[in-house]
């Protein structure tokens, strides 16, 4: 019993984040409604970011900024969060806003011809 | 005491990610998923992802939210009820990426592991030199425009071509 | 056509909070060498300094303010910051992206590195403050010729 606590503790967050994404899924299959569509999809793409961000954790770690320690070769890696990560997610956050506003102008697109976001009103007009 | 913080932001993300989904009103739903970015700007400040979580704090409760509320300004407001069409194969599939994402984690890091892959690879190196060989302390800046610069640029490409995408699409309404 | 806010009161905070907003932005990229901050972010920032003008002050004021055409060739100036100070490595004999070709009297090794960082980090705040203002100057504008339901 405690062993399968001591691996569920170990484990939780990526269920989270899987649940997160799954969310974000199930709005993107099962919704009608196309700006509820882009939600789910906003949704999954930061369950991702979670993800991949929690590969920089690491227990008792620190912010990755270091002191002039740093110079004479002083630092512990271990201690500190890893950079990676985080400098590759910061720039996929800010592609995720920008795509966001070309989804949105495309839905504006959408709205202007068909004047509904719904999807089977929006097929039955085509 | 920072384990139990963050417990409690990952349930309020799930809570407000189903709220987001679930709320018929479209502005309602919205304003629910920026709660969901703020609440995810604090769960990343709480990982030691400050610079992740500072962007996440201006984009995805500020200004993603203001492009959604200025898409709805001028188109409707509810969603419709429709009936669950597609409702049972749509769970279905969700439950089988679910399930199979699970096994996943069986052979996954644990948690917060110093000592996981992706922490014993290059990054110790960056951590180690990246002061002395970039003059920036701030090593996520250091890896973000010098050793990784090829990336930024191409993203910054993306983002450029974002907007641009963006001026073509919502021209002046001539034709 | 987003209009003017009711009340005085947020008139005339957003007013006086605009320029602290953008002082603010300027720091986050200047400062991103020593603490969390850099292009990415205070470009963001600036961005939401104009919507916010926007939002409470009305879109007539953001129009006064700057011109769509502008912001676009901003947008581009800031992606051509970026490439050109990256391609001033090979056209100098050194790889893509190699900073250390910025040596100047007195400025070398790390230190040009840190300049370097530095023009590329002005040059992504252009870019995505660009980019980011025109996105919503031209979603917020989209209503308007297509008129309202």
């Amino acid at each position: 019993m405690t062993e399968l606590l001591a691996y569920a503790a170990a484990r939780y967050n990526y269920w989270v984040y899987i649940l997160l994404m799954l969310i974000g899924f199930y709005a993107m299959v099962a919704h009608g409604n196309l700006l509820k569509k882009v939600i789910g999809m906003n949704i999954f793409q930061t369950a991702i970011i979670l993800f991949f961000l929690s590969t920089s954790a690491k227990r008792g770690g620190t912010l990755p900024i270091v002191g002039p320690e740093a110079l004479a070769g002083g630092v512990a890696p271990a201690q500190l969060m890893n950079p990676l990560p985080h400098a590759l997610m910061l720039t996929a956050i800010v592609v995720m806003v920008a795509t966001l506003g070309v989804a949105l102008a495309v839905l504006v697109k959408i709205y202007r011809r068909y004047r509904s976001f719904e999807e089977d009103v929006i097929l039955d007009r085509l | 005491m920072s384990g139990l913080l963050n417990a409690l932001f990952l349930a309020l993300l799930v809570i407000l990610a189903v709220a987001a989904v679930r709320v018929r009103d479209l502005v309602g739903a919205v304003l629910a998923l920026s709660a969901y970015g703020l609440v995810l700007a604090l769960t990343w400040a709480g990982m030691g992802a400050v610079d992740v979580a500072f962007t996440e704090a201006v984009v995805g409760a500020g200004a993603s939210t203001v492009f959604f509320l200025a898409t709805l300004l001028r188109t409707v407001r509810t969603e419709q009820v429709r009936l669950p069409r597609a409702r049972a194969a749509s769970l279905a599939a969700v439950f089988l990426l679910g399930g199979l994402l699970f096994l996943a984690t069986h052979e996954f890091p644990s948690w917060g592991d110093p000592a996981s892959p992706p922490s014993v690879h290059v990054s110790p190196r960056y951590l180690r030199l990246g002061y002395a060989e970039t003059g920036a302390p701030n090593i996520v800046t250091a890896v973000l425009a010098d050793y990784r610069g090829y990336d930024t640029l191409v993203e910054t490409v993306v983002i450029f071509t974002a907007a641009l995408a963006c001026w073509v699409l919502l021209g002046r309404p001539k034709a | 056509m987003i209009r003017e806010h009711d009340s005085v009161i947020v008139r005339t905070v957003v007013r006086a909070l605009v320029p602290f907003i953008q002082l603010f932005a300027l720091y986050v990229v200047f400062h991103g060498h020593y603490s969390p901050g850099g292009g990415f972010q205070g470009g963001v920032i600036l961005a939401a300094s104009y919507i916010l003008i926007a939002l409470a002050l009305g879109r007539a004021e953001l129009d006064r303010l700057v011109q769509e055409g502008a912001v676009l060739v901003l947008g581009a100036l800031g992606v051509l910051i970026f490439a050109l100070t990256g391609a001033l490595g090979p056209v100098l004999g050194a790889p893509l992206l190699d900073y250390e070709v910025l040596s100047l009297p007195g400025v070398h090794g790390p230190e040009a590195r840190a300049l370097g960082i530095l023009i590329i980090e002005i040059g992504v705040a252009i870019g995505v403050a660009g980019a980011l203002t025109l996105i919503f100057c031209r979603l917020a504008k989209a209503g308007e010729g297509g008129g309202a339901p």
